[in-house]
C-alpha cells in the first residue's frame, strides 16, 4: 500500500474537506508526520513503545476447536492481548509521540466504544499530556466502564449530546474543539478516516500488525499465506492494518461491516469528517445514523482507502447482522476460551455464515479487541433488559443468512 | 459567467460610505415563517442575507446554529424546500446560500449551482470546502453565475491569505476568531486583526463573521472591515423569544450600530 497522491487521495477517495481554519494544521501535521516517519530515532522510539509498553508483537493463535467445528482452519491475530485491549494502542502511541515531537501538549480525541478513548487517555498519561475525549451520550451509557477507565487515567470525558449521540457526533464535537484550539491542541483521530494525512498516517501506525501477521502466517503455514484475511470495518483501522500485510499476496481480503452501518456495502460516495468516501446518507446528502450492537462500528462512513480497495476490487466488503454477531461472540468464548470484542465478532460472524464456501480453507481473522468491555452489555441483552435491547437490531435479516 | 451581482452590489454600497450588514438565518427555522424573517431582515437594513441550508453534521457551527438546523431538519426542511421558499421571496437584497459540501456534492455541482441560481441566490458559502478542494465546484459556479464566497481564517499564513482572497467571489468572509460560530461576550482581537490583514491585500468587500454578537461589536469591527456577518446572535433571539420579530428588531439594532445612530 502506497502513499495517497498530493491531494491526499487513494484513487478517487480521500482529500481534505475541512474548514479553512484547519487547513494549515493539516498541512503542518502532514509535514510533521513525514519528517518523523523518515527519522530513525522516531521510528526506534515508536518501536520501543510498541514492544515494551504495548506488549507487541501480539501472538497468532490457531483455533483447533473452532476449526474442527466449522471445517475452516481459523487463525486469530491477537490484538486483544495488547495493552488497553485492542489494536488502537498502535495508532495512539504513534500519534501522541508525534504530538510530543510537534510540541502540542493537549490531546483531543473522539471515541465510540471507548477503546480509542482509553488508549488515548493511556498514552496521554504516559507522556504527561492533557487529554479530552468526546463520546456520544448513547455510548457513554452503554460503555460506562470505559468512561470510568478514561477518567481514572486522568482524561476528561465530554459527552456529545448532538445528533445520534454516537461516534459520528463525537467526531463532530472533537473537530469543533480542534477548530477552536488548533494552535495548542493535537487531534488524535482514532481511525483511518478524516482529512489527509490521517487516513494514511493512521494506516502507517497500524502497519506493524499486518507485517507481524504476515511473518507469523508464513511461519505457521510453511511459507504460505492464508486464503482469506478478514477484519471488521467501522472506520476501518484494524482492517487496513492487517490488509497492509497481505495486499501484495494472494490472500483474499474481506472487510465485514455491520448491516446497520454498511457504508461500502451501499456504495454511495459522500463527504463528511474531512474526506470523500462511501457514506451512509439520504437522497439529499444528510448523513444517516448507523445502527450496530457494537459501539465501535456504529459509524456511517468508512476510511477512504477502503472505498478505494473496494473500487479496484482488491478487497470485498460484506455485512452481518447483530444477531449473527452475538452468536459469534458466544461461539468463540465457548470454543476457544477467548472472549472477543463485539467488533471483531463481526469478522467471525461472516466466517461462520460463509463456512460452506470456506470449507478446507485457511482464514486469518484479525481479533482486534477483547470483549471485557462488552460482557455487561451482552449479558443485559440476553436478559432482555429494555435499555440494552435498544442497542441491538434483531429484525434485520440478510439474504443467505 | 458570474455577473458578480453580489460583489457589485456590496461594492456600490461600500463605496457610498455604508457599512455592510449580512445577517444569517437557517432555512426552515422557524418552520412557518422563516421566509417572512428573511423579508423582515431585508426591511431592517440588511445589505445581503445568508441563508443556511441545514446539514446533519455542521462541524463549523456552534450550539446555537446547530439547534436551529436540528429543529429545521426535524420539521422536514430539504434543499428543495429551501430553494422553493427562497424563490418566492419578494426582496431586493442579494442572497447567499450557506451549506456543507456534501449537500452540493450529493446533488451534483451543476445541478446544485443551477438550483441556487433558479431559486434566486447570488452566491454560495461552503465552509468545509477549502481552497485546495474548491476548484472543481468554483469553476462550475462561475459558469452558472453563482459567486463562491471563500472563508479566510486567522490561522492562514501571509502566503496563503492572498490565494484564498484571489479565489473569493462576492466578498471575502474573514473568520473573526479561531473557533466555530457562536455568540461571544467580547469581540476577539483576532477579528480586528483579520480585518486589517484582509483590507491590506484586497479591494474586494471584506466582511467579518463568527463571534460577532452585538451592535457595539459590529460597529467596532466595521471601523476596519467593510462589514459584518451575524448569525448565532440573530438565531439566539428566536430561540429565546420564539418569535421572529425579536430577530428583525435585532437586525435593526445592528444596522443602527453600524450607521452610528
Amino acid at each position: 500500500m502506497g502513499e495517497p497522491d498530493d491531494s491526499g487521495r487513494f484513487g478517487r477517495f480521500g482529500g481534505r474537506f475541512v474548514p479553512e481554519t484547519l487547513v494549515p494544521a493539516c498541512q503542518e501535521l502532514e509535514q510533521g508526520f513525514r519528517e518523523a516517519w523518515s527519522d530513525d530515532s522516531f521510528r526506534r522510539e515508536f518501536e520501543d513503545l510498541l514492544q515494551n509498553y504495548a506488549g507487541r508483537p501480539s501472538p497468532m493463535t490457531e483455533c483447533s476447536n473452532l476449526s474442527n467445528e466449522l471445517g475452516v482452519r481459523i487463525l486469530l491475530k491477537r490484538e486483544d492481548l495488547n495493552h488497553t485491549g485492542s489494536h488502537k494502542i498502535n495508532n495512539v502511541l504513534g500519534q501522541t509521540l508525534l504530538a510530543k515531537r510537534m510540541g502540542k501538549n493537549r490531546i483531543v480525541a473522539e471515541t465510540g466504544a471507548g477503546q480509542h478513548g482509553v488508549a488515548t487517555a493511556t498514552a496521554a498519561a504516559y507522556f504527561g499530556q492533557e487529554c479530552v475525549v468526546y463520546m456520544g451520550e448513547v455510548d457513554v451509557r452503554r460503555q460506562a466502564l470505559n468512561v470510568y477507565r478514561m477518567e481514572l487515567l486522568g482524561a476528561e470525558v465530554r459527552t456529545a449530546m448532538s445528533g445520534s449521540r454516537t461516534l459520528k457526533d463525537a467526531v463532530n464535537e472533537a473537530m469543533r474543539d480542534w477548530v477552536a484550539s488548533v494552535e495548542s491542541s493535537y487531534y488524535c483521530l482514532g481511525s483511518v478516516m478524516g482529512p489527509h494525512p490521517y487516513p494514511w498516517m493512521v494506516r502507517e501506525f497500524h502497519r506493524v500488525l499486518g507485517e507481524e501477521a504476515l511473518a507469523q502466517s508464513k511461519t505457521m503455514l510453511n511459507g504460505d499465506v492464508p486464503d482469506v484475511v478478514v477484519a471488521c470495518v467501522g472506520g476501518g483501522s484494524n482492517a487496513i492494518g492487517i490488509f497492509s500485510g497481505f495486499v501484495d499476496t494472494r490472500s483474499e481480503l474481506v472487510g465485514v461491516e455491520p448491516a446497520g452501518g454498511a457504508a461500502v456495502g451501499r456504495a454511495v460516495p459522500g463527504v463528511v469528517h474531512g474526506s470523500l468516501s462511501y457514506l451512509m446518507q439520504d437522497e439529499f446528502g444528510q448523513v444517516n445514523e448507523a445502527q450496530s450492537v457494537s459501539a465501535g462500528l456504529d459509524y456511517p462512513g468508512v476510511g477512504p482507502e477502503h472505498s478505494h480497495l473496494a473500487d479496484i476490487g482488491r478487497a470485498r466488503y460484506e455485512a452481518v447482522t447483530d444477531r449473527q454477531v452475538l452468536d459469534a461472540f458466544s461461539l468463540l468464548s465457548r470454543s476457544e476460551g477467548i472472549i472477543p470484542a463485539l467488533e471483531p465478532s463481526h469478522a467471525l460472524a461472516w466466517v461462520v455464515r460463509c463456512k460452506a464456501e470456506l470449507q478446507g480453507k485457511t482464514v486469518l481473522i484479525n481479533l482486534s479487541g477483547r470483549g471485557d468491555k462488552d460482557v455487561a452489555q451482552v449479558q443485559a441483552i440476553q436478559a432482555g433488559d429494555p435499555l440494552a435491547l435498544e442497542t441491538v437490531d434483531f429484525s434485520t435479516e440478510l439474504e443467505g443468512s | 459567467m458570474a455577473d458578480g451581482t453580489l460583489e457589485k452590489h456590496l461594492r456600490e454600497r461600500r463605496d457610498a460610505g455604508r457599512k455592510l450588514l449580512v445577517p444569517y438565518i437557517t432555512a426552515g427555522y422557524p418552520k412557518d415563517n422563516w421566509t417572512r424573517l428573511v423579508e423582515g431582515m431585508a426591511g431592517a437594513g440588511a445589505d445581503a442575507i445568508e441563508i443556511g441550508i441545514p446539514f446533519s453534521d455542521p462541524v463549523m457551527d456552534g450550539p446555537t446554529i446547530q439547534e436551529s438546523s436540528t429543529r429545521a431538519l426535524a420539521d422536514g426542511i430539504t434543499p428543495g424546500l429551501a430553494f422553493d421558499g427562497v424563490s418566492r421571496l419578494d426582496i431586493d437584497v442579494p442572497l447567499v446560500a450557506m451549506t456543507y459540501y456534501n449537500i452540493c456534492f450529493r446533488m451534483g455541482h451543476e445541478r446544485f449551482a443551477q438550483s441556487l441560481k433558479k431559486a434566486g441566490f447570488a452566491a454560495a458559502i461552503l465552509p468545509d470546502l477549502p481552497l485546495e478542494e474548491a476548484g472543481e465546484w468554483a469553476e462550475v459556479a462561475d459558469v452558472e453565475g453563482i459567486e463562491t464566497v471563500m472563508l479566510a481564517a486567522p490561522t492562514a499564513s501571509d502566503e496563503r491569505l492572498p490565494l484564498v482572497v484571489e479565489r473569493a467571489r462576492g466578498f471575502v468572509y474573514g473568520v473573526g476568531l479561531v473557533g466555530i460560530t457562536g455568540e461571544r461576550n467580547e469581540l476577539a482581537a483576532s477579528a480586528l486583526k483579520m480585518a486589517s490583514r484582509l483590507k491590506a491585500i484586497t479591494d474586494k468587500p471584506v466582511l467579518i463573521g463568527v463571534g460577532v454578537s452585538t451592535p457595539e461589536q459590529a460597529a467596532q469591527l466595521a471601523e476596519v472591515a467593510d462589514g459584518v456577518i451575524v448569525g448565532s446572535a440573530v438565531i439566539r433571539q428566536i430561540l429565546d423569544t420564539g418569535s421572529i420579530d425579536a430577530a428583525i428588531d435585532f437586525v435593526g439594532s445592528l444596522r443602527r450600530g453600524l450607521d452610528g445612530d
